[in-house]
């Protein structure tokens, strides 16, 4: 597939303007090339790591029922890494597919944001991650199946299917344990008042990413807060829970300055490819 | 697409190839009757896969069944490619593949509605007892495509393929 890449044209009268005069010398076809690598390492990263989190789960959830659902959702996570970083790999044109860039990275060139590198705690804290994700990220997707580069879009169409059931299922816990027993109410309330401060950073938008939005590349993420807050107030009110205290965000992650839980997943993670260098099964 | 590479007698013996290619977690339901393959695509001549779902571990063993098959059918020349878009939906499981999920033990997904309806909470028949009051017992099941269901009336188990 040949990458189809938008050229950025002169769009304002008074750079037309200067192009007329003389005076501006407009600018090469924009190699968008290492911004898309870079963003779309943030969109693979974020659900790798999230899905290599889901994984502890597995054989140590509360019911089998619940067992499965973390471990599938952790299973589309992974694929959709798979998807984003391969695309990354092909961008980047270097000769790194998704396996390279998700095991022989260090911990500071990873793009995902903090909230999915924190560690499992309880499982109210989990299911308090899970719905903060997937609500913002059902959004995100909803806004990049109509990106301007067409192997990003696709993957997004592909992925928002699955992105549904696990924005509904951890919504459907949220409520369960919040409009639960006392002891299910106080470690959701803590869960969600514990995750709340990282949610600012998955609608921080950067230089890097208003420039590719701009080229409708990238979703404004900005755009996307509306609903996601609608949508947890929503939700937070059938569980009969008040919103969370609003504690000073933390961000950082999208540029590779992350929490020290980070380097310890990777280490379990990359252990065994960077270990046995060859090894395939 | 190259006509002589791959005219009418050619594209047949090749999907009838594809038609014996069962998915190795539901072994009765071929990959044509799941929807996944979708179609032949020159030059060079590639049958296009698409995924179920992007983190589907079955892709990777489909893709070498497809492999095995077209060899020995001296097919060998034919590559795989898979393809995302369009994303796939239950709505192209064929009548013959929904048949054979419910021999299997396995409720079929409704058909032509899986582009507006995400849930699967409307009621499903039974697939042993043909019984309509039937329960989800858990939105995941054994595979990333099923989610688990119980009868009321004859208390068995059973899977359900997700709306998607």
């Amino acid at each position: 597939m040949s990458p189809s890449l938008p050229t950025i044209q002169p769009e304002d009268e008074a750079r037309a303007d200067q192009v007329r005069g003389g005076s501006y010398h407009a600018p090469e076809a924009v190699d968008w090339h290492p911004a898309l690598f870079d963003y779309l390492l943030r969109l693979g990263d974020e659900s790798l790591i999230l899905g290599q989190r889901l994984t502890e789960w597995c054989g140590h959830a509360p019911t089998l029922e619940i067992d499965l659902s973390l471990a599938n959702i952790g299973l589309d996570l992974i694929g959709q890494a798979t998807l984003f970083l391969n695309l990354a790999g092909e961008v980047e044109n270097a000769g790194r597919d998704g396996d390279k860039l998700a095991f022989h990275r260090d911990v500071l060139a990873f793009r995902n944001c903090l909230l999915v590198e924190q560690p499992n705690g309880d499982f109210a804290q989990t299911i308090a991650r899970q719905f903060l994700f997937s609500t913002y990220q059902l959004a995100l997707f909803e806004g990049l199946v109509a990106s301007s580069e067409p192997r990003v879009a696709e993957i997004a169409a592909k992925a928002v299917k699955e992105v549904q059931y696990h924005a509904e299922l951890s919504a459907d816990w949220v409520i369960r344990l919040g409009d639960g027993t006392d002891e299910s109410r106080r470690r959701m309330i803590e869960g969600l008042d514990w995750f709340w401060r990282f949610v600012d950073e998955m609608f921080e938008m950067d230089a890097l990413e208003q420039e590719l939005a701009a080229a409708g590349i990238a979703v404004d993420r900005t755009r996307l807060r509306r609903d996601f807050d609608v949508r947890v107030q929503q939700v937070l009110r059938e569980a009969t829970l008040p919103l969370p205290e609003y504690p000073r965000a933390i961000t950082g992650g999208r540029t590779g300055h992350h929490s020290e839980h980070l380097g310890h997943l990777l280490a379990t993670m990359q252990f065994l490819p960077r270990t046995y260098p060859d090894a395939v099964w | 697409m190259a006509a002589d590479a791959l005219d009418r007698d050619r594209i047949d013996r090749i999907m009838a190839v594809l038609d014996q290619v069962m998915d190795p977690e539901i072994p009765v339901v071929s990959v044509t009757d799941l929807g996944i393959v979708r179609g032949l695509s020159g030059e060079p001549v590639s049958v296009l896969v698409t995924p179920t779902y992007t983190g589907c571990p079955a892709t990777l063993a489909i893709e070498t069944s497809i492999r095995i098959a077209l060899d020995i059918a001296g097919f060998e020349d034919i590559g795989i490619r898979t393809v995302l878009s369009p994303a796939w939906s239950t709505d192209w499981i064929t009548d013959r593949g929904r048949e054979r999920l419910i021999e299997y033990g396995i409720a079929p997904p409704p058909s032509g509605v899986a582009a507006h309806s995400m849930g699967g909470h409307e009621p499903v028949a039974c697939p042993r007892c043909g019984s309509l009051k039937t329960q989800e017992v858990s939105r995941f099941g054994s595979t990333p495509c099923k989610a688990l269901w119980r009868c009321a009336d004859c208390f068995e188990p059973f899977d359900r393929f997700k709306c998607h």
